[in-house]
């Protein structure tokens, strides 16, 4: 018997066909590409980490100048339980997860009242604050040389992480992968869809009985362990945290990445890391001082142009509303 | 009928409500009693108090004094969410909607959270075979079936107004307050409108507020005239529409149909 109304339901979470093949792709992509699987561990850390901002602004509607407070806790976390606890990278990415989603739960209390300008400085004062407390504990951090002599164990006890980036490149992937399908359960779900709810019209999210604060705070404490779970990934591939994890340029990157590539759309945060980063990286192996340049003209450009506009050629030549 | 209606349970009962803001009294000691499936009108000018009333009937404002019984639980100090929960529901009179979801989106979260199911996080929304039932009827019921994929915010007029009162009814309301519901819809969307709360389940009581008398009129079987945040008067409608204290101060000539157009 089929339904029209439960299959519509339905349709929107079900996988496309094209899924499966872009994440076999992108598991391939350490061998196949294997010289540039240094930059494609970055690209999935950073995917990862704009998955987690569009968890809070795409799907909630709750705006953030200071996401990088998450990135950069799971990072010293997970880098300082290689050092001083043990070095086995698995159980450092589950502390770091619990850490920095405990963190993003007494956060959101500061992100429940107030205007969206309100929630823009408080979360970025919010990162200053750690990065800060980081410089400033330099007997536990290192301060601003960074927290250095971390030595991580081999995965799964098996695979150490070499020069060349592959077990690194594997290993994000792979993580970045189980979060994103936890990501997209969720926002799927009852319970995605009342956080779409809470974004779209607060007044009445509240009016049918949606309460709105718990959900707010549930949703921000997990997208605070999936940005801890991408610090955590960039310490333990590198090696070392330094102060830079919780920079406001880390913050504001990840808002542009997630401005190319699309809100409220799970994969917007992987096409915005993958654009941003080759982007990144070819610029600034032509112009080394001056790539930001051409970055910022590609955002003006963006911005007025409308990304629908800017990435379908058969547009360029129509007026709007034709 | 009459009978009927007074040996009927009493489903909300608000008792000597008093708001203040400041030196403004805004309610004044306001009684009101529905009964089950009360199909009860709540006139007055603007600026007569409907919608604080409104406000503290759903919890938004906390009364300066006075007590709010429903079905029998004092829920005078309940937030709004676990007003809903208990029943106590409302439409707006400006749409407020979801306008990046679907009309059935929109009522599958609404259902799914009233069957309890809003921190459901693994299983897919839809996946609940009574949720997905119950989403078939509201569409039907309020002629939203063929535009039940569309996002809201393509959605006609008419069409989001009747997706406003679908959205109160997904809640299982015992109670539902009906803010203004055929404002500044169009004539030619009226028709369906209309029907569509005339044919709103019996057993539900409803607090219409509306300036629309030819609504009113035909809707009602009792009604509450406020003016000044005090209750002038209160009966059924052919009391209201020969009293002389309600002509003096509301309908003005005595003309329903101007005072509908004055007020509207």
């Amino acid at each position: 018997m089929t339904n029209p109304v439960q299959q519509s339901l339905r349709n929107s979470s079900r996988w496309k066909a094209w899924e499966p093949v872009f994440w076999l792709l992108a598991l391939a992509s350490p061998f196949v590409l294997s010289t540039h699987a240094l930059i494609i561990n970055e690209i999935a850390i950073v995917a990862l980490f704009a998955i987690s901002l569009d968890l809070v602004l795409g799907y909630s509607g709750i705006v953030s100048l200071g996401h990088a407070a998450f990135f950069g806790m799971g990072a010293y976390v997970a880098a300082l339980f290689a050092k001083l606890v043990m070095p086995d990278p698995l159980v450092g990415l589950a502390v770091a997860i619990a850490v920095s989603a405990s963190l993003g739960a007494i956060c959101s209390l500061t992100v429940l009242r107030g205007s969206d300008l309100t929630r823009l400085m408080v979360t970025l004062g919010v990162a200053l604050i750690l990065l800060e407390l980081a410089n400033k504990l330099d007997w536990l951090t290192g301060g601003a040389d960074g927290l250095q002599g971390v030595v991580m164990g081999p995965l799964l006890g098996r695979f150490e992480f070499d020069l060349s980036g592959r077990t690194a490149a594997c290993y994000s992937i792979v993580v970045a992968w189980l979060l994103f399908v936890l990501a997209r359960r969720l926002t799927g779900s009852a319970f995605g869809a009342t956080l779409k709810a809470i974004r779209d019209n607060r007044l009445r999210a509240m009016a049918i009985g949606i309460p709105v604060s718990s959900r707010l705070a549930v949703i921000y404490s997990i997208a605070a362990g999936v940005a801890g779970a991408a610090g955590a990934l960039l310490a333990q591939t590198t090696g070392f945290a330094s102060l830079d994890v919780f920079a406001f340029d880390r913050s504001a990157d990840v808002m542009l990445i997630l401005v190319i590539g699309g809100t409220g759309w799970l994969y917007g945060g992987i096409a915005g890391a993958v654009v941003f980063k080759l982007m990144q990286d070819f610029l600034s192996s032509i112009t080394p001082q001056y790539w930001m340049f051409w970055i910022g003209l590609f955002l003006v450009v963006l911005m007025l142009v409308g990304r629908e506009k800017l990435f379908n050629p058969r547009k360029w030549f129509k007026r709007a509303g034709e | 009928m009459s009978n009927a209606e007074h040996t009927a349970e009493t489903v909300l009962l608000a008792e000597g409500l008093v708001m203040r803001f400041g030196g403004i009294t805004a309610t004044n000691n306001v009684t009101l009693d529905l009964k089950k499936g009360a199909r009860h009108a709540l006139i007055g000018p603007n600026g007569a108090g409907k919608t604080t009333l409104i406000n503290l009937l759903t919890g938004v404002l906390q009364p300066t004094s006075g007590r709010i019984t429903l079905l029998g639980q004092d829920i005078t100090r309940l937030p709004p969410n676990q007003r809903v929960r208990r029943g106590m529901v409302r439409t707006f009179q400006i749409n407020q909607l979801f306008d990046s979801l679907t009309p059935l989106q929109t009522l599958a979260l609404t259902v799914s959270q009233q069957h309890g199911l809003g921190t459901t996080w693994w299983k897919p929304l839809g996946s609940d075979a009574k949720v997905v039932e119950r989403c078939g009827e509201l569409l039907e019921q309020f002629h939203l079936t063929e535009v039940m994929n569309q996002p809201t915010r393509e959605l006609a007029y008419g069409k989001r107004r009747l997706l406003e009162i679908a959205i109160a009814l997904a809640c299982e309301p015992r109670v539902l307050l009906l803010d203004e519901p055929v404002a500044g819809v169009p004539a030619g969307q009226r028709e369906e409108l209309l029907q569509t709360v005339a044919a709103l389940p019996s057993d539900v009581s409803i607090l219409l507020i509306e300036h629309d008398m030819d609504l009113v009129f035909s809707f009602a079987s009792r009604m509450t005239v406020l003016v000044n945040g005090t209750v002038l008067t209160e009966g059924d409608p052919e009391q209201i529409a020969n009293d002389p204290q309600v002509k003096a101060v509301y309908l003005g000539h005595g003309e329903n149909a101007e005072a509908g157009s004055a007020h509207g």
